[in-house]
């Protein structure tokens, strides 16, 4: 082994989804050494808004304007779902947290509120959320101006615009479905400079050629004569990637009028952002990465506690050892729970699975049957102390952790908790680690 | 009192599955007026819920010789008219280790006495044609079976009708028929777009609701003996097989996989319902399938499976009969003179590959009532191909889409590559019949929402195209997306493990985690201000 490849380490995160990346930022925030292994996971897909809680319950959908006054109702009615296992004060530390990281690493989120905010998403629904990134906190504004209670509501005038070939988004879908809610909405088309020729765009190129100062200059400028009296302008997510701050800036100039960003369906940029600014993040605080790796063993010496893990997917293969260790490997679509005909396993350990009986219980008629899916709840049960259970109801292995929607009895895609359920549930098994560790060494 | 709206015709068609749609086409090339009523969509029925066997007749040698005949004499003859809607892909019968050796032994036997040609090939060959056949398969024999798309056959059946000026009611149900004597004096319909029912004089009715004949017929308190029988498909996310591949046996389930463009229809089951309203797919059927198919086939064992559907066989005869499988599936025209009417019939049972020759038995009864002489064409009239009938061919939106690859003509469905071009002439032709289009009628002509993401992707590229188009003036266009994911996910539930689940898990988290599209429906609307104390009254929730 050479002497520069570092092997061991105080914690291994397994998972670089949400969960995974949220557990190794607060690792190194707490001066573990730590090693993260996983790909991209769901934050490739997500939306660049940070929910906490959104709706509960969520079999009535109801939506609430303060995630902390839903987090009171969730501990009284759900104590068993892991977000109510969680103290409030810690989950907004760990927002505080986590979005000042992002801030450091370039991606700015508007200051954190007591209150969730409502987003225009671009099917034209409303999505309700609590971290909202600066680039689309004006359409967050606008909304709270037409909700407000005594002002003469007159609502905002606003142009949406898009771009021909941008498939998933149509700014008059937007401004039709929302016309009774949002009459000041009228919309716009543009053909994307330099892609006039291209059928399909992707907000991913675009985002990168607005990065460029002349096609910036170009778009605005086919925007500029569409503005009318137009008192903001929403736009697609395709505000640059790395240099999101800077592109909204321009386009603010430009126009001379606020300009939000509007989430689209994946393959998203805002997921591309958030990646890129956590990884920015793990590399300032000394977190190893290992991208393209997954963890095909993970193995615990009876005796000293310690974990090894046996890397895939790293030339020749690596052998890692950790004193502690972090699953965040999600559900189904993340790879951290394997179901076939029979059942429902835990894919690295085969840890048992908190499940319905059948298969045939696993899923609603109704797709959106307001009671969710059942599968949706099934996951790892864990103590206390976020340790997954054995078969016999105790902790696996004393050091072994798990945060994330790996976690039974939520459905974070019903309640809009997914990075609130990462966020909050990465804080505080952090916490409980560094307990345990220090605790081992005296 | 105002009367109520009517419609007048000499025959009318009830049911737009593969036989009234050929009905329809039969009486109009032969000169008759008719008009068709169907209560949801063309193929909403069974004709859409097979698996699309133009069958030799070789299944049914031991059980039900004259509908093997049937079945050789028909397929031959839309091989020869129909050619543009049939894949003549040729099949096998497998029999495993463990098979009924007599059955297998009598097996060409049995088709030689039914006139259906059969030839034994070498179990090494079989397996180096089709990779995918079990290594413990003991006998192959090779059929001329062959897959033929019902959606196509029928909405040409149904295009060429009407360019002969027969009439089609889409979402019209029939929901009375006024009887007088012996006549049947006019039957009422009424449309699920709402309005006031309509009431159709017609000189003949023909009953072609295929399960729901009997309750048709019961309108007119005429009794039909008829049980119902639920089969189960599903389908493969990459093909297995280019044969079609039959288990060489007894029929039986599971015993029948179908090449289908770039996936597989294996199939299917055999379950005695009571009721019609509540045809799904159970996680039980799709076990089952997958357990007996996988003797045949060992890849499905792992395959990965992105859809299911159910439909019924409406069986005619004893509803005693303990096993639904030998219940004739032959077909049966009644006509209701026992009943004591003289203007209606009922056609019903059979298959698809009989669907001519029960429009033509059908359209004899009718035109002899009717005093017309001219004769059935329809064995040796090939049938027009329509352009626009032919999108639910795989590959073909994605052949059009190469060749005519125009700037501003994107995919909408990458799974199935289907551009917009595609969507466009479907609704325009809907638009240009007098129809409004629905997502779910794209679904149905066309390959949209059939892949891997069964619609959770392309259905939100299509609704925005259609929004940019201007077919959508309100919210409606939100509703549509559910509706037509809503569909195809029950179509998936029963299926949802492994690489699917994970697809699943994916599409839910974008349409609610992230839209929140179950918050628009009723729950919200609902919810209304609670009486909770914990109520959180600064929210406002959205519509
Ligand atoms: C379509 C979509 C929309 C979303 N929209 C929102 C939104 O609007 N608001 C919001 O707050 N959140 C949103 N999210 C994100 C959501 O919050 C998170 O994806 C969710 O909470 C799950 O996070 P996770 O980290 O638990 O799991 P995942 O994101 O699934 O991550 C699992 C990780 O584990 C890794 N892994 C699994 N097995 C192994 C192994 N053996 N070895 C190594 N690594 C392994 C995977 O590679 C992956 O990195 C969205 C997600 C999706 C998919
Ligand atoms: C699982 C399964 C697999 C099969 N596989 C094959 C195969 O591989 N090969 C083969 O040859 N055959 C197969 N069949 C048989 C074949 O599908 C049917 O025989 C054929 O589709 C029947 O067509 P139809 O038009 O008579 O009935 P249907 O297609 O059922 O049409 C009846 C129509 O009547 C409409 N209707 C009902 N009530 C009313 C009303 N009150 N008012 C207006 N309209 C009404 C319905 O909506 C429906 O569209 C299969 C059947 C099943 C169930």
């Amino acid at each position: 082994m050479t002497g520069e490849r570092r092997n061991s380490f105080d914690v291994a995160v397994i998972g670089a989804g949400m969960a995974g990346m949220a557990a190794a930022l607060f690792a190194a925030q707490r001066g573990l050494s730590c090693i993260q292994v996983g790909s991209g996971g769901g934050v490739l897909f997500a939306s660049g808004l940070l929910d906490l809680l959104a709706v509960h319950p969520a079999a009535e959908g109801r939506q609430w304007q303060s995630p902390f006054a839903a987090l009171a109702a969730l501990a009284r009615e759900q104590p068993d779902h892991p977000l109510a296992r969680v103290d409030p004060a810690s989950i907004r530390t760990a927002f505080e947290t986590f979005v000042t990281a992002l801030g450091e690493a370039g991606l700015a989120y508007a200051p954190l509120d007591e209150r969730n905010r409502k987003v225009l998403t671009s099917i034209g629904t409303l999505k309700t959320t609590f971290g909202v990134p600066l680039s689309m906190v004006a359409g967050a504004n606008a909304l709270d101006a037409l909700d407000a209670p005594n002002t003469p509501n007159t609502p905002p005038r606003c142009l949406l615009v898009d771009f021909r070939g941008l498939r998933e988004f149509s700014a008059r879908q937007i401004a039709t479905t929302l016309a009774d809610r949002w009459p000041g909405l009228c919309h716009g088309r543009i053909e994307f400079p330099g892609f006039e020729d291209v059928p399909e765009l992707y907000a991913a190129h675009l985002a990168r050629a607005l990065e460029t100062g002349e096609t910036r200059d170009r778009t605005i400028a086919l925007i500029r004569p569409m503005l009318g009296d137009a008192q903001l302008v929403g736009l697609p997510t395709v505000l640059g990637l790395g240099r999101c701050r800077e592109v909204h800036a321009a386009f603010e100039a430009g126009l001379g009028v606020p300009v939000f960003e509007i989430p689209t369906m994946p393959t998203s940029v805002p997921g591309l952002r958030l990646l890129g600014a956590l990884e920015t993040v793990m590399s300032a605080r000394g977190v190893r990465r290992r991208r393209l790796a997954s963890v095909r063993a993970l193995a615990f010496d009876a005796n000293t506690g310690t974990a090894t893990l046996d890397l895939d997917g790293v030339p020749g293969g690596e052998r890692v050892s950790a004193r502690a260790v972090v699953l965040a490997t999600g559900r189904f679509s993340g790879r951290g729970l394997t179901a076939d005909r029979g059942g429902v396993r835990e894919s690295i350990l085969g840890l048992p699975v908190h499940q319905p009986a059948s298969r045939e219980a696993w899923h609603q008629r109704d797709f959106l049957d307001p009671s969710g899916h059942a599968i949706n709840r099934a996951g790892l049960r864990t103590d206390d102390a976020w340790r997954p259970l054995d078969m016999s109801g105790k902790p696996a292995w004393p050091r072994l952790f798990a945060v994330g929607s790996i976690l039974a009895d939520q459905d974070w895609m019903r309640s809009k908790c997914g990075s609130g359920l990462a966020i909050a549930t990465a804080w505080a098994a952090m916490q409980q680690l560094a307990d345990q560790l220090h605790g081992n060494t005296g | 009192m105002i009367s109520p709206p009517r419609i007048q015709t000499q025959v009318l068609i009830i049911g737009g599955g593969v036989t009234g749609t050929a009905l329809a086409r039969d009486l109009a090339l032969r000169g008759v007026d008719c008009v068709l009523v169907e209560k949801d969509d063309i193929n909403a029925g069974a004709s859409g819920r097979n698996h699309g066997l133009l069958h030799s007749g070789a299944r049914y040698v031991a059980g039900d010789r004259e509908a093997a005949m049937e079945c050789c004499a028909e397929g031959e003859i839309l091989k020869r008219v129909a050619a543009q809607a049939i894949h003549d892909s040729g099949g096998y019968f497998v029999a495993v280790e463990g098979d009924d050796e007599r059955y297998i032994a009598d097996f060409p036997l049995y088709c030689a006495r039914a006139g259906i040609g059969t030839r034994a090939v070498d179990v090494a060959t079989a397996r180096a044609l089709e990779p995918a056949l079990s290594d413990r398969a003991i006998a192959v024999f090779e059929v001329a079976d062959a897959s033929i798309d019902p959606f196509q056959l029928s909405l040409e059946s149904m295009a060429q009708a009407r360019s002969l000026g027969a009439r089609l009611m889409r979402r019209t149900r029939v929901v009375g028929l006024e009887r007088e004597g012996r006549l049947i004096r006019a039957v009422r319909v009424r449309s699920m777009a709402g309005g006031e029912d309509v009431r159709i004089e017609a000189a003949q009715v023909v009953n072609a609701a295929g399960a729901w004949a009997r309750e048709v017929a019961l309108l007119a308190g005429a009794p039909i003996d008829m049980t119902y029988s639920q089969g189960t498909l599903l389908v493969t996310h990459t093909r297995l097989a280019s044969r079609v591949v039959n288990r060489l046996r007894r029929p039986g389930n599971g015993d029948i996989l179908m090449p289908g463009g770039t996936v597989s229809l294996v199939g299917t089951t055999s379950t005695r319902v009571d009721a019609l309203d509540d045809i799904h797919p159970t996680t039980a059927d799709a076990d089952l399938i997958v357990e007996e198919a996988t003797r045949m086939l060992p890849a499905l064992a792992t395959m990965r499976f992105i859809r299911a559907f159910a439909g019924v066989r409406p069986l005619l005869g004893s509803p005693g009969a303990a096993d639904s499988r030998s219940v004739s599936r032959g077909f049966a025209l009644i006509d209701h003179e026992d009943h004591g009417l003289d203007n209606l019939a009922t056609i019903t049972g059979g298959k698809l590959t009989t669907c001519r020759l029960m429009a033509e038995r059908a359209a004899d009864l009718v035109c002899r009532r009717l005093g017309v002489t001219r004769p059935c064409v329809t064995a040796t009239t090939p049938l027009p191909a329509v352009p626009e009938c032919e999108w639910t061919e795989p590959g073909r939106s994605a052949r059009e889409w190469m060749r005519s690859h125009a700037s501003d003509d994107t995919l909408l469905c990458e799974c199935e590559m289907v551009p917009g071009s595609t969507v466009d002439a479907i609704f325009d032709a809907l638009r240009a019949a007098g129809d409004t289009p629905t997502l779910t009628d794209l679904g149905l002509r066309s390959r949209v929402g059939k892949g891997p993401c069964q619609g959770g992707f392309c259905a939100v590229r299509t609704v925005a195209h259609l929004y940019q188009r201007g077919d959508f003036h309100t919210q409606h266009g939100l509703a549509e997306i559910l509706d037509f994911f809503g569909e195809r996910w029950r179509g998936q539930r029963a299926i949802l493990w492994g690489e699917q689940l994970a697809q699943a898990e994916l599409m839910e988290a974008l349409h609610c985690g992230l839209f929140g599209e179950e918050l628009r429906g009723e729950g919200l609307r609902r919810a209304g201000p609670p009486a909770a104390p914990n109520a959180d009254p600064a929210d406002k929730s959205s519509p």
